[in-house]
């Protein structure tokens, strides 16, 4: 019953990672650059949304109505300042910019908030810790329950932006070949500002809750790329609902990791990252063959 | 043929002859090293060494691999858990420095099979997540009790001016080994082929160059090297804490160094190597924004420099001190 629960928990942590790793696996689908700086963005959302709060005691709901404004405004900014210059330099010099930035919010963050961890937790009130009993061991915290139908909402959002609207049309186009795109008028730098745009709020998001369900550190965002990368890898690069199923996937995998040894959270959630990789090399199958599509370059 | 035949390849100039007899000075001059130099200047040099080691490696990969890694630092601790393990089973010193490396190196190879699969971004997160399993499956064995670590205990056999100077010959060595590894493979059919994927993997494999082959062995390469220069500062340092030593500083430090100095370029991360040991000596100090510094330094080469110190000044004033490359020549009289 016990493992039960593991693995529920490790459902809803599945939602936490989907809004992490989805702004990462969009950027990806259209520019065809792996942010290395995504999660170090997240965890300055986290920050920026504290300082709000401790500024004007405004609720943390509240307070994205600001934050993620700014976030998508640092998308636009990282497309036009970095991302667009060093995509000019080739397919491998955005990694190198990318990982620039995360060093230098990572030490800037530590610079200016310190090393100890914080949460949003106590500012949310009974939300971070009331939840719903099914059985005597089997619980749904409310906030977890919150996390998760704000991703799947997310992701259905993005899905239908990427259907039926004229600016989802338009960015799927560009994602499939921008110098066509830049043939029939559209300008691809500024579709690719809107991916940033659209990836920075996830992160934004993803961000906000990270703080509220636990807590947080200025060095916090290499593991949060790391989960996110790999709740992508899980899923397959580019897809949507994919980093669903990846993030699902990672969570119950950590989750029952822990449950087997203290230490195992982490290691399972690595064991499965590889098991996949290794599954995708050797056993072929129409997933690799779909990433071997997606990473080709342009 | 008759317009081939109006042209004679050179490889070796006279630029070239005269720097690699510099350079064959400067290293006999740093062969003398413990006997000449202070035992703090001897220190600073191994440290040195290693950071060449580091640049030249990772450059080795990204530069003419196309593989950008940010897991280095899997092999680096690999390397120091490695002569760990193998001195405490009583395998001499320096000797077990040797063969940690060779075993990193050969444990690279399936890993590399797996790797290489990925692609660009994807590579080098991956690394990452590699590098970070590394840790915590080092972090297991009980000899290296979790983030406690443990020392090369190895080294209380030597006295310490002893061990300084071993190290340090030691880390010359090694660096020089792998720099002539990395010159005579450039220079050979792997070179060339290495040469063509850097400048475009698509075309290369398009004319017949085996891609996959010419990755592997950069992989290869540096992880050997990379894991030598890990047994290094094991024995600079002596003590081994895992998050000190599978920590991905040391892939921004790789980074910074062959970025900076000129990917693709033989001399660029040497050039590299020394900047980051002249900033490391006068900013390391102030701890945090120097690490923003460098950051900041990184990003701006990847938007404004990204050929690097050493990129650009090849290409702007055709210099060239190791004839790595080939020179087209028009003879006089035979057009």
């Amino acid at each position: 019953m016990n493992l039960l629960n593991q693995i529920l928990q490790g459902i809803l942590l599945g939602g936490f990672y989907a809004l992490l790793a989805c702004g990462l696996s969009f950027l990806f689908g259209v520019m065809r650059i792996i942010n290395l700086a995504h999660g170090s963005l997240a965890v300055l959302a986290a920050y920026l949304l504290m300082s709000l709060i401790n500024a004007t005691n405004w609720p943390p709901f509240a307070g994205l109505i600001l934050v993620l404004p700014v976030m998508a405004l640092i998308g636009w900014a990282l497309q036009f300042a970095v991302l667009n210059r060093s995509l000019r330099s080739g397919p491998l010099i955005p990694v190198l910019s990318t990982f620039g930035i995360a060093v230098i919010l990572d030490n800037a963050m530590f610079q200016q908030y310190g090393a100890n961890t914080v949460s949003l937790g106590p500012d949310i009130g009974d939300l971070a810790y009331n939840s719903w009993n099914l059985t005597s061991t089997l619980y749904i915290g409310q906030l977890d329950a919150l996390i998760f139908a704000t991703a799947v909402a997310a992701l259905g959002g993005l899905q239908l932006c990427l259907t039926y609207t004229p600016i989802g049309r338009t960015i799927r186009a560009t994602a499939e070949d921008p110098s066509v795109v830049e043939l029939v008028g559209i300008d691809a730098r500024k579709v690719y500002a809107m991916a940033a745009v659209i990836s920075m709020i996830f992160a934004g998001l993803a961000g906000a809750f990270l703080g509220m369900r636990s807590s947080f550190a200025p060095y916090a965002g290499g593991p949060l790329l790391i989960f996110a990368f790999e709740t992508v890898v899980i899923g397959g690069l580019g897809s949507l609902w994919g980093t669903l199923v990846g993030g699902i996937i990672l969570g119950v995998a950590q989750n029952i990791g822990a449950a087997i040894n203290p230490r195992g959270f982490l290691i399972a959630g690595h064991l499965v990252f590889l098991a996949i990789l290794i599954l995708r090399t050797f056993g072929g199958g129409s997933i690799f063959r779909a990433l071997r599509r997606l990473g080709r370059p342009a | 043929m008759s317009q081939m035949s109006a042209y004679r390849v050179e490889r070796w100039t006279r630029q070239s002859a005269v720097f690699c007899a510099l350079a064959a000075c400067l290293l006999a001059v740093l062969a003398l090293g413990p006997w000449i130099f202070t035992a703090s200047i001897t220190d600073h040099l191994t440290t040195l060494f290693i950071y060449v080691i580091l640049a030249v490696m990772w450059n080795a990969l990204a530069g003419y691999g196309g593989l950008i890694s940010i897991g280095q630092q899997a092999f680096f601790g690999l390397g120091a858990y490695a002569l760990i393990r193998l001195s405490s089973a009583g395998i001499p010193l320096y000797l077990a420095m040797l063969i940690g490396a060779l075993l990193v190196g050969l444990l690279a190879l399936p890993v590399g099979q797996l790797m290489l699969r990925l692609r660009g971004g994807e590579f080098a997160v991956g690394m990452w997540v590699l590098a970070e399993l590394t840790h915590f499956l080092v972090n297991l064995d009980p000899m290296i009790q979790g983030e406690t670590g443990t020392s090369l205990v190895a080294l209380n056999a030597f006295a310490p001016a002893a061990a300084r100077a071993d190290t340090y010959w030691m880390g010359l060595l090694i660096m020089l080994a792998l720099l002539v590894t990395v010159f005579m493979l450039l220079r050979g059919r792997v070179g060339a082929s290495i040469q063509a994927i850097r400048d475009d993997e698509i075309a290369a494999a398009s004319v017949g160059v085996n891609v996959g082959a010419g990755k592997r062995v950069m992989f290869i390469l540096a992880a050997l090297g990379t894991a030598a220069a890990g047994a290094l500062w094991v024995t600079t340092s002596i003590s081994f804490q895992p998050a000190a030593y599978f920590n991905i500083q040391w892939t921004a430090y790789m980074l910074f160094m062959a970025l900076v100095g000129g990917l693709g370029t033989f001399e660029g991360p040497i050039i590299g190597a020394v900047l980051f040991f002249l900033i490391e000596a006068w900013f390391g100090a102030t701890g945090v924004v120097y690490l923003i510094g460098l950051g900041g330094i990184a990003l701006g080469f990847s938007i404004f420099v990204p050929r690097g110190i050493w990129g650009v000044v090849e290409t702007r004033l055709g210099l060239r001190f190791l004839p790595v490359g080939y020179r087209l020549l028009a003879l006089p009289g035979e057009k």
